[in-house]
């Protein structure tokens, strides 16, 4: 009986589950096409096999799990189409599906156990009901696959046994099979092998990239935003088939387990925004229903199953509220963390774009910073002619007055009209004079970055800043770019590419670390008995992979450095990146209130800031709390300068800023 | 303070115009929308819908047009991209017959504008010239609009500290909006870009000859007045700062011919030294 069923019930599911893959298949070509590129196809197993993996393995638990289930599955499944799909009964064939379901089978206990009491991250729903299936599964097999290798006398082969164990493997076979193209937690692999085949950024996969840092840390390889073609139809995305198609192919991707939902800044700070829940909406969104069967924590504050999309439906507020889109800080952190690849940043500047260029409902401070980047080149609203105000007695030579070129052009960024950052700046300038660096600055011609306006989805502004920029750059000579703002490091060294700027900026900590190495700076040993914690930010670390030079500075200054518990690539954000400073989306608690929590935990007296945005967020957390100094700061406090210097007007100031 | 405006039924028939000029940030100087004329979009906006009309008398590639248009979004109903009819002229051209006229063809029959360009020559006249020319009533410092039905339009009028008064004006009219009216909403950059420029074909400007025959100089700054409050109570210090300058010296003029009225004005004028003192004769109507 089972020689005639299992081929039936094999074929069957195959067949059912292959209807629903070309229904999903349809559901993922709603979106914008694109050239497709049928040769990537045979990248699949290496980017499977070796960059997904590297980041599962981050958790080696899960790591092992998903290698004995999903491998035991795969190959069992394959084996099982060959013994007893096609009749093949051969007795090797028949102990390797043996070995591959007994395989399967600890995977799958390993993760019923998880399940027994899951994590707050985890889906429940389906996804708890896909551990007892992979259970039924394997066992199902294994059992029927016994009287190949004879160990089982083929008493299975009739009676209530049999059609318990059918019913097993049926059971099996639908929630592999079946589920996998009908929508079910299976889905994640189906549509995972396509989505890491046809990735929007395949540079993530490439091993070997230009940059060296970008290539120890993958999650730097590519980072910058996708330009908008301003001369479409539509600006940004307003409903879900304006995504494009393998942006829904990678939200269907999503295997909901919570890796995002955990590192989100905002998530944790009670504001309404959850990664995971927002991918899952685009899914609903994609195939059209409500959110009412996600099984997984839902946006803080906000009541799951109260909304609902289509495909040709507009996303907010039908689907997503826009408070949930304006509270992403674009930290990254979700992206970092994701095994599945799946970009959340991209997807949420999309329908910021749409609100901001098309609906002009950018959250009130937001919109008046873009009419004062668009009416005075920075968002403070600020004469430009004022940007150099801080250095009136500094001596900074500008890059007009230099036509024959400098090594380095010194990028101010919108930091120089706020009077904290002035105190960085003074530092930086003072190490670059100490160096005895040649170096220049562009003064009023310096823009915007364009950073802000560009993450709060106006796009027209960020390309009009870039432009006028890029047209500024081009007028003069220099060897370099360096900057004490990350954004305006990740901005002009990645971004403006795509619009004819390619520049070798450096961010100052990394500038000073070669300073340092170049022994062209030399400072005194640091007082003994202070701890100092290093705060990553997030357009210097995760989107640029520079976690080695802020450390190294630290370093030679010859400091303690106590890390934080999330630091690195998992360094959580302050809170001020993406607009969020602006939009300003209530929560339970403020993030850099979080993040000096964290600082706390260390016991470190001082943290050392790398960007002016951290630098502003963290201070605004109340005393007592440990000093907030950029690292600029730090090496020109401990500045040891050789005497009578052709520098000497410099040690004029060394006593600090007298507030003016 | 600002009541929500309720638009009447029968707005649908009414012509709403704007009429918007080219704005100065007052930083940067860069054109961009002037700040009361935006509101006055604003309030044409929350009126009429999208069926409110632009008008500009200027440059066709005035920076600030497409900002206007950028305003048309999230209306209800269709919602249709923005029009503007442009009415070219050079900047030394006069803007009122050109509007008047334009005015008179559309069949507008309430025409919203802020008080006062931010460039050029910013008198702050042009309503009064254009309701002159037109025959329609004028108001300004118009805080909100309050009910517009029928040949009547019901508007709050912003005075000082914060007082509003109430004024209902016959149709057709013109609506001057100050600064305390509702925030204007933020230009998005889709609806500009869709937004249509149509200039309006035959019409010759006509070169504003009472402009060339002024003399131009550059403004003198003048010192400031102190204010110097002596007091040792805090809370008299207070009221002096927070209050406004109240008219002092000055005297409620009711129940005049409109004559006798012009003359206490420049009498007036004259004791101001901004009128010369001596009668020279010839300078009858110039002040109107």
């Amino acid at each position: 009986m089972l020689q005639t069923l299992l081929p039936i019930l094999i074929f069957a599911a195959l067949a059912v589950g292959a209807a629903g893959a070309v229904r999903r298949i349809r559901l993922w070509r709603q979106g914008r096409r694109t050239p497709m590129r049928w040769h990537r196809l045979v990248l699949m197993p290496k980017r499977y096999l070796n960059d997904l993996h590297h980041v599962v393995a981050r958790d080696k638990a899960i790591a092992h799990t998903h290698v004995a289930t999903a491998g035991g599955f795969v190959a069992a499944m394959a084996l099982a189409l060959v013994v007893h799909g096609f009749g093949w009964r051969n007795p090797i064939l028949g102990g390797l599906l043996l070995a591959a379901s007994l395989c399967m089978f600890i995977g799958a206990l390993a993760v019923n156990r998880r399940r027994i009491d899951p994590p707050a991250k985890l889906s429940k729903g389906p996804w708890q009901r896909l551990s007892k299936s992979l259970l039924a599964y394997s066992v199902g097999m294994f059992l029927v696959s016994l009287p190949l290798v004879g160990v089982a006398p083929t008493v299975l082969g009739g009676g209530v046994l049999a059609l318990i164990l059918l019913a097993l493997v049926a059971w099996g076979l639908a929630e592999m099979l079946i589920g996998m193209g009908w929508g079910g937690p299976m889905k994640h692999a189906f549509a995972g092998t396509f989505h890491l085949a046809f990735h929007r950024r395949p540079e993530r996969f490439d091993d070997q990239h230009r940059d060296v840092a970008h290539d120890v840390h993958r999650g730097s390889r590519s980072t910058a935003l996708f330009p908008l073609d301003l001369t479409a139809k539509t600006l940004g995305v307003e409903k879900p088939a304006d995504f494009q198609w393998e942006q829904l192919l990678g939200f269907d991707a999503c295997v909901q387990c919570g890796r995002c939902q955990n590192v989100c800044p905002a998530y944790a700070a009670g504001q309404p925004l959850n990664p995971k829940k927002l991918i899952q909406d685009m899914v609903v969104g994609m195939a059209g229903g409500s959110d009412a069967r996600y099984a997984g924590s839902g946006y803080p504050g906000i009541e799951v199953g109260k909304h609902h999309g289509g495909p040709s439906d507009a996303i907010v507020p039908q689907l997503v509220e826009a408070q949930t889109l304006w509270a992403c800080t674009t930290c990254r952190a979700c992206v970092e963390e994701c095994p599945m690849m799946i970009e959340h940043v991209d997807a949420i500047v999309d329908m910021r774009r749409f609100i901001t260029l098309e609906r002009g409902e950018t959250p009130e401070k937001g919109a008046a910073a873009i009419d004062n980047l668009i009416a005075t080149d920075n968002p403070g609203g600020l004469d430009n002619a004022s940007r150099l105000d801080w250095a009136a007695d500094l001596d900074i030579p500008r890059i007009q007055q230099r036509p024959e070129g400098v090594d380095v052009l010194l990028w101010l960024g919108d930091g120089a009209f706020d009077m904290r950052n002035q105190r960085t700046l003074r530092a930086l300038v003072k190490i670059l004079h100490a160096a005895e660096v040649d170096f220049a600055v562009l003064g009023d011609e310096e823009r915007d970055s364009g950073d802000v306006a560009r993450r709060l989805g106006d796009e027209a502004t960020f390309q009009r800043l870039a432009e006028r920029n890029i047209a500024t750059l081009s007028r003069y000579r220099f060897q370099r770019i360096v900057t004490a703002d990350p954004h305006s490091f990740h901005v002009l060294g990645r971004e403006y590419g795509a619009f004819g700027g390619n520049y070798v900026v450096k961010h100052h900590s990394t500038f000073i670390a070669e300073l340092f190495d170049a022994g062209r700076l030399s400072v005194k040993a640091a007082e003994p008995g202070e701890t100092v914690t290093y705060h990553d930010p997030c357009y210097l670390g995760r989107y640029n992979g520079e976690f080695a030079a802020p450390r190294q500075v630290l370093a030679a200054l010859g400091v303690e450095v106590a890390e934080m518990e999330r630091s690195g690539y998992r360094s959580r954000c302050c809170g001020g990146g993406g607009g969020a400073a602006l939009s300003d989306v209530p929560g339970k608690a403020r993030i850099p209130d979080m993040r000096m929590e964290d600082v706390r935990e260390t016991g470190a007296t001082t943290v050392a800031v790398a960007c002016p945005q951290c630098t502003a967020m963290l201070e605004g957390v109340v005393e007592p709390r440990p000093q907030v100094k950029d690292l600029a700061e730090l090496v020109a406090s401990a500045l040891v300068e050789p005497a009578a210097a052709p520098t000497a007007r410099n040690s004029s100031e060394a006593p600090e800023e007298v507030p003016a | 303070m600002t009541q929500p405006e309720r638009s009447a039924s029968v707005a649908g028939e009414a012509r709403v115009v704007a009429l918007v000029s080219s704005g100065r940030h007052p930083v940067s100087g860069r054109a961009g929308r002037a700040r009361e004329d935006a509101r006055a979009v604003e309030m044409g906006l929350a009126l009429a819908g999208a069926s409110l009309h632009l008008a500009h008398a200027g440059d066709a590639e005035d920076a600030a047009l497409p900002e206007y248009l950028g305003m048309f979004h999230g209306l209800e109903g269709a919602g249709g991209p923005g029009e503007l009819s442009l009415l070219p002229m050079a900047a030394g051209d006069d803007a009122v017959p050109l509007l008047a006229s334009w005015l008179e063809a559309y069949g507008a029959n309430l025409v919203l504008t802020g008080q006062r360009a931010e460039c050029g020559e910013g008198s702050g006249l042009l309503p009064y010239l254009l309701a002159e020319r037109l025959g329609w009533a004028v108001a300004t410092g118009v805080a909100a609009i309050e009910h517009y039905a029928g040949d009547r339009v019901t508007v709050l009028q912003a005075l000082p500290q914060g007082q509003r008064r109430r004024l209902e004006v016959r149709l057709p009219c013109l609506l001057c909006v100050d600064g305390v009216a509702p925030m204007p909403r933020q230009s998005a950059f889709g609806p500009s870009r869709r937004g249509r420029v149509e200039a309006v074909a035959n019409i010759t400007a006509e070169p504003d000859t009472l402009q060339a025959a002024w003399q131009w100089q550059p403004a003198r700054a003048r010192p400031k007045r102190l204010k110097v409050v002596k007091s040792t109570n805090a809370r008299d210090r207070f009221k002096a700062a927070a209050a406004k300058s109240a008219a002092s010296g000055g005297q409620v003029l009711t129940d005049l011919t409109p004559d006798e009225a012009a003359q206490k004005l420049i009498d007036y004028l004259r004791a101001e030294k901004v009128l010369p003192a001596v009668q020279p004769g010839d300078e009858g109507q110039s002040s109107a």
